[in-house]
């Protein structure tokens, strides 16, 4: 079964996200330029000039520099933003998946979920602070973190609220990242939460830690217990470097494999409790509404997912030939075992090659090469995780779900491929 | 200003405390001479006790029974008022048609297309609303109200939303009794 491929309607935009929409319209324009310029090669290969010795053999180059930028000629390979239009600093910014390879998210592009502007927070004048049912109330500074034995684990955050789009009634055209990029992947080091956790003595009945970020929306959130006392992690270092302003500096909680508005971003306060907060947002937002009226809360684990980065909308073909076929799958269940490709609309599967090694609730990315013979055709991929699940057809996922869930979208995405070589976003 | 973040041992801590380190570390120690750890495997201890008053300071969340809810009152009328300075420019006239959130005026309910989610169909505790507007609101200049005005803020939406009447005032003791019409409507998943 196939929707229709008619361009999306304003009614789609406004329903895709609880942003504002013409902030939206204006990204989705703009993306679909950015995206517009990428060709991919076919049979016949770039053409090229003459070989003969560059300019840039001829001179000496640029000196150093303190801090590298990309080179100017990938300047459209940017995190594309929406945002409230009576609040700058309250909405989101995608990582751009369909540009970029591997499996680590460059600091720079990692997406963003603000809801009220990134803190520019000077360390020494931040602490966490850790009270309610503790044998001690006690704070840290940055600085004393700095010095605790500390871990690196590589993971994505994903917002529960990626792919929302999907829920649409007809298939939003924008790039790859645009539609799933509220993922990103990185390396976080830090010191383990439990550790922290035991210096401050729980109490037998503390089953919730209520965590609050320091900004200007003192954004709460309630963790279960468990949680915090496995791989929590109070990440100092992102990828390598200090955490980034919009990625929680100086201090950001993660939780690996659940959904990202539990990674408090700049935190400032843990209390301990017998029961959640019952915060706005995991009441009002992070649920998710059933057709029975009834709604999931606290849907914390990120089911397992993919999505093709190469080809996808805004890239195009430039004639028969062979194309990579490159993806990303996730779960926060653990390790992806397998991705399935289709290249006719799902009639037949071939299983694709995973980059090893494949970590869990981590990106992995996915490849297969592939022969385009100029017709028209679809693109699907199918992730399965560790515990067998299998990630789900749009069909049962909103026969399951309904259409009003709004948060964890994780059906099979169907890119078309016409026989102009454009790519477009259908329901298939 | 920066707070100390000294490397002495806080005088507020419990000799019981330091006791267990010395344990945890002799056991490290012990395993060492086995298995030679790079680094303990608990912190230095660096961790400054904090003082019931600080903790009151810090405090703003807001649970369902009513724990953490501040003194003061507001009523409806005086919630009005001060929702027509301070939040209809993004709200809307009566919690509908602004730029931002919706906060009243749901016409069909959790099982309508598409189904009207707002706080007198959809949120589960009122004790959200004075938890999300003291933290949150308005965003140019949020912890800018008083607990008074929360409350009375907090009485105008609920007023709004159909739960109590033009004429009810809040407090403490008031805003934890009330019952939410959606409050069973909730599923916990991993809440575990
Ligand atoms: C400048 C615009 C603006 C003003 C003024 C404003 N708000 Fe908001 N409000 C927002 C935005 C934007 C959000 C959504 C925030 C988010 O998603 O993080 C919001 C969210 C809310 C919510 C949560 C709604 C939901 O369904 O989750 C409540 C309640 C609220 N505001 C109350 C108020 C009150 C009370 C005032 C007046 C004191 C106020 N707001 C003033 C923009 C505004």
């Amino acid at each position: 079964m196939r929707a229709s491929k008619e361009p999306q309607t304003e009614s789609d935009a406004s329903r895709s996200t609880d942003q504002e929409t013409p902030a939206r319209r204006e990204f989705l324009r703009r993306g679909a330029a950015a995206g517009g310029a990428a060709v991919l090669a076919g049979l016949a290969p770039e053409p090229r000039a003459a070989a003969a010795t560059p300019q840039w053999m001829t001179r000496p180059g640029q000196p150093f520099s303190n801090y590298g930028l990309p080179s100017p000629h990938e300047k459209s390979v940017i995190r594309l933003i929406a945002a409230n239009s009576a609040v700058s600093g309250n909405g989101l910014s995608w990582t751009p998946l369909q540009d970029l390879e591997g499996t680590l998210t460059p600091n720079g592009l990692h997406f963003e979920r603000h809801h009220n502007g990134v803190p520019q927070i000077d360390p020494a004048g931040h602490r966490l602070y850790l009270h309610g049912l503790f044998e001690r109330s006690l704070s840290f500074g940055i600085g004393d973190l700095l010095r605790y034995p500390m871990v690196s684990q590589q993971c994505f955050i994903e917002c529960g609220g990626n792919s929302n789009s999907g829920w649409n009634e007809e298939p939003l055209q924008a790039p790859a990242g645009s539609l799933h990029g509220l993922a990103s992947c990185s390396e976080w080091t830090g010191v383990p939460l439990t550790v922290i956790l035991e210096e401050c003595g729980l109490q037998p009945d503390a089953q919730w830690l209520i965590a609050e970020g320091a900004d200007a929306a003192a954004m709460n959130i309630s963790i279960p217990i468990g949680k915090a006392r496995g791989d929590a992690l109070l990440a100092l270092y992102q990828n390598g470097e200090r955490l980034r302003p919009e990625n929680g500096y100086p201090l950001r909680l993660v939780l690996p494999g659940w959904e990202g508005v539990l990674s408090v971003k700049w935190l400032r306060r843990l209390q301990a409790a017998t029961e959640p907060v019952m915060a706005r947002n995991e009441t009002a937002k992070y649920t998710e509404l059933l057709p029975s009226g009834k709604a999931r809360q606290f849907t914390f684990v990120i089911e397992a997912k993919s999505v093709i980065t190469r080809p996808s909308p805004g890239q195009h073909l430039a004639g028969p030939g062979w194309y990579p076929i490159s993806g990303l799958a996730w779960s926060g269940r653990g390790v992806i075992k397998r991705v399935e490709v289709s290249t006719d609309g799902g009639k037949t599967w071939i299983d694709a090659n995973l980059q090893t090694p494949a970590l869990p609730r981590c990106f992995t990315r996915f490849r297969l090469p592939w022969r385009w013979n100029g017709e028209s055709c679809i693109l699907l991929s199918r992730a399965t995780d560790e515990t067998g699940y299998v990630q789900p057809t749009r069909a049962a996922l909103i026969a399951e779900r309904g259409r009003h869930g709004y948060f964890h979208y994780n059906a099979i995405v169907s890119w078309e491929v016409s026989e102009d070589g454009s790519l477009s976003h259908v329901y298939a | 200003m920066s707070m100390p973040e000294s490397a002495v041992p806080s005088a507020a801590r419990p000799a019981e405390r330091a006791a267990r380190r010395g344990q945890q570390f002799a056991c490290t120690a012990l395993l060492g001479l086995l298995t030679a750890p790079a680094f303990p495997v608990a912190g230095p201890g660096l961790g400054q006790a904090l003082s019931a008053a600080e903790v009151a300071a810090i405090n703003i969340n807001v649970f369902p029974n009513g724990a953490g809810l501040p003194p003061g009152r507001g009523t409806v009328a005086a919630g009005q008022a001060l929702y027509a300075a301070r939040c209809e420019a993004c709200h809307g006239v009566r919690g509908s048609g602004g730029s931002a959130d919706e906060l009243a005026g749901g016409e069909h309910g959790l099982r309508g297309n598409p189904p009207d989610k707002t706080i007198g169909t959809y949120w589960p505790y009122a004790t959200t609303l004075f938890d999300y507007i003291r933290r949150s609101m308005p965003p140019s200049a949020p912890r800018s109200l008083s607990d008074d005005e929360v409350y009375a803020l907090t009485a105008y939406l609920l007023s709004l939303n159909g739960i109590i009447d033009e004429g009810d005032a809040l407090d403490a003791v008031s805003l934890a009794r009330i019952r939410m019409p959606n409050r069973d409507g909730f599923i916990p998943v991993d809440a575990r």
